[in-house]
């Protein structure tokens, strides 16, 4: 039994991910062993690129079925950029693919809701905006900055949205249904406020 | 809001900073882990760093100077210097860096970036672009500024955007180290011409400079200085105060 797992599943480089992890003192295991995601006391769903070839690799090795699983017994689960775009029910980025369905809403082009003035993609330091409470914060300050790249975004119910950002119109920085988290942002790039965040999460218990 | 960035940029070479650096506080003023960790804690929103390394042995130095930055320093890091195909991007992404810049290596090879970009995506692909005027028109360079590749150069960066470039990072020739402030009017010329944040780099002396810049090219994204800030003659949380002062967004 180990405390964090990473999902390796092809998508994106972990070394950041891992070094930050480890600055706050956690072990993370880097793994596309099913077993590992069973024997661990969190799962960390990481992504960056296109949702179409990271769901289709989830899907196809079968890490999938434990991830979702693993949510269902309550173990908790943070989806980091386009791993918290995986955690939702479908996806419009160049097509339209199915996700995980963990959270129900979709994934759809910023570009269709904010200001045309703005660039694509919101590239840099933003600030929260809170709504619903969500133990990943509970070291944050509102207002707190914390550094984005995206050109997609999650539409859900409020229920689920715990923060927003504004870049033109309010866009889900972070969301959370029950023991399933996920983040736009990436708290590995946002210095003292992001590592607080995983602090924060890795305190979370099933 | 998002805010405008403050990124200063080191020039590694055989793993250690170049063009002196000036902080009597600091153990080791040419590690580029520490002066990455002080300029982080000091409010750095991001790092460039430059290798001007030209041997393989300084290469495997740098790429090990990379890991050892990430241990430490939590802002995103973006590599330049001496990229001129897939693999090196590879190279530097696997030990750290977030984004890569491409200067030379993307007007050698035009195919470096789409295929670049296919493989890691647009927001890791930087063109990083040397502009002077020649007669009036706005010229490429190569090889650090040495070669007048005869390009034009808003155009050209168009281009490169076009084939995938998520960032460009502007520096202009003619402002570089003359420190009487960024290159306003060619940085509205590329402003103009694309839809991907712009970094402009080359000319910045003093606040009033980053104050000036984001007031006269609200497009520009960031503002990239070296030497001002390894010098201390500006520090950058004195300077993200003064900009928050002047009612631009910073993160403070």
């Amino acid at each position: 039994m180990f405390t964090t797992a990473i999902i390796n599943y092809g998508v994106g480089n972990l070394f950041s991910l891992e070094c930050s992890f480890n600055a706050i003192g956690h072990e993370v295991t880097i793994t596309s062993n099913p077993d590992d995601l069973k024997n661990s006391e969190r799962i960390i769903l990481p992504g960056v690129g296109a949702f179409g070839d990271a769901a289709e690799k989830l899907f196809s090795s079968g890490l999938a079925d434990v991830l979702i699983s693993e949510a269902q017994r309550g173990k908790p689960i943070l989806g980091i950029c386009l791993g918290m775009q995986l955690l939702f029910t479908r996806s419009y980025e160049f097509g339209e693919y199915e996700g995980l369905n963990l959270i129900p809403g979709e994934v759809k082009p910023i570009r269709d809701v904010i200001p045309g003035s703005l660039k694509i993609p919101q590239m840099g330091w933003n600030s929260l905006t809170f709504m619903n409470p969500s133990a990943i914060y509970s070291r944050t300050q509102r207002d707190s900055y914390v550094y984005f790249v995206h050109s997609y975004a999650a539409f859900c119910n409020e229920r689920y949205i715990t923060a927003t950002t504004d870049y033109g119109v309010p866009l889900t920085a972070s969301v959370q249904r029950e023991n399933v988290y996920g983040v736009q942002y990436h708290p590995e790039k946002s210095g003292n406020v992001g590592l607080d965040i995983l602090r924060s999460f890795c305190e979370v218990k099933s | 809001m998002i805010t405008k960035r403050i990124i200063p940029c080191l020039d590694v070479k055989d793993g250690r900073v170049v063009k002196g650096v000036n902080f009597r506080w600091l153990s080791d003023v040419n590690s580029p882990v520490e002066l990455a960790e002080y300029y982080s804690d000091n409010g750095a929103d991001e790092l460039v760093f430059y290798d001007i390394t030209a041997s393989s042995d300084g290469r495997k130095i740098f790429t090990e100077i990379l890991q050892e930055t990430a241990r430490h320093v939590f802002i995103p890091l973006t590599v330049g210097g001496g990229i001129s195909a897939v693999s090196d991007f590879e190279r530097v992404l696997s030990c750290g860096a977030d984004k890569v810049s491409v200067n030379t290596g993307a007007i050698n090879n035009p195919a470096l970036i789409p295929e670049a970009a296919k493989l890691y995506g647009s927001q890791c692909v930087v063109i990083s672009a040397d502009v002077q005027r020649v007669n009036g028109e706005f010229h490429v360079f190569a090889r650090g500024g040495r070669d007048d590749t005869g390009i034009e150069a808003v155009s050209w960066i168009r281009r490169c955007v076009d084939a995938g470039a998520g960032e460009v990072v502007l520096n202009s020739i003619d402002t570089d180290g003359v420190k009487q402030g960024f290159d306003i009017e060619m940085l509205r010329a590329v402003c103009d011409a694309v839809n991907v944040p712009v970094i402009a780099s080359g000319g910045a002396g003093c606040i009033d400079d980053f104050v000036r810049l984001f007031r006269e090219v609200p497009g520009v994204d960031a503002g990239l200085a070296a030497s001002i800030f390894h010098f201390g003659e500006v520090k950058i949380s004195d300077l993200k105060k003064r900009l928050h002062d002047e009612n631009i967004p910073v993160r403070l």
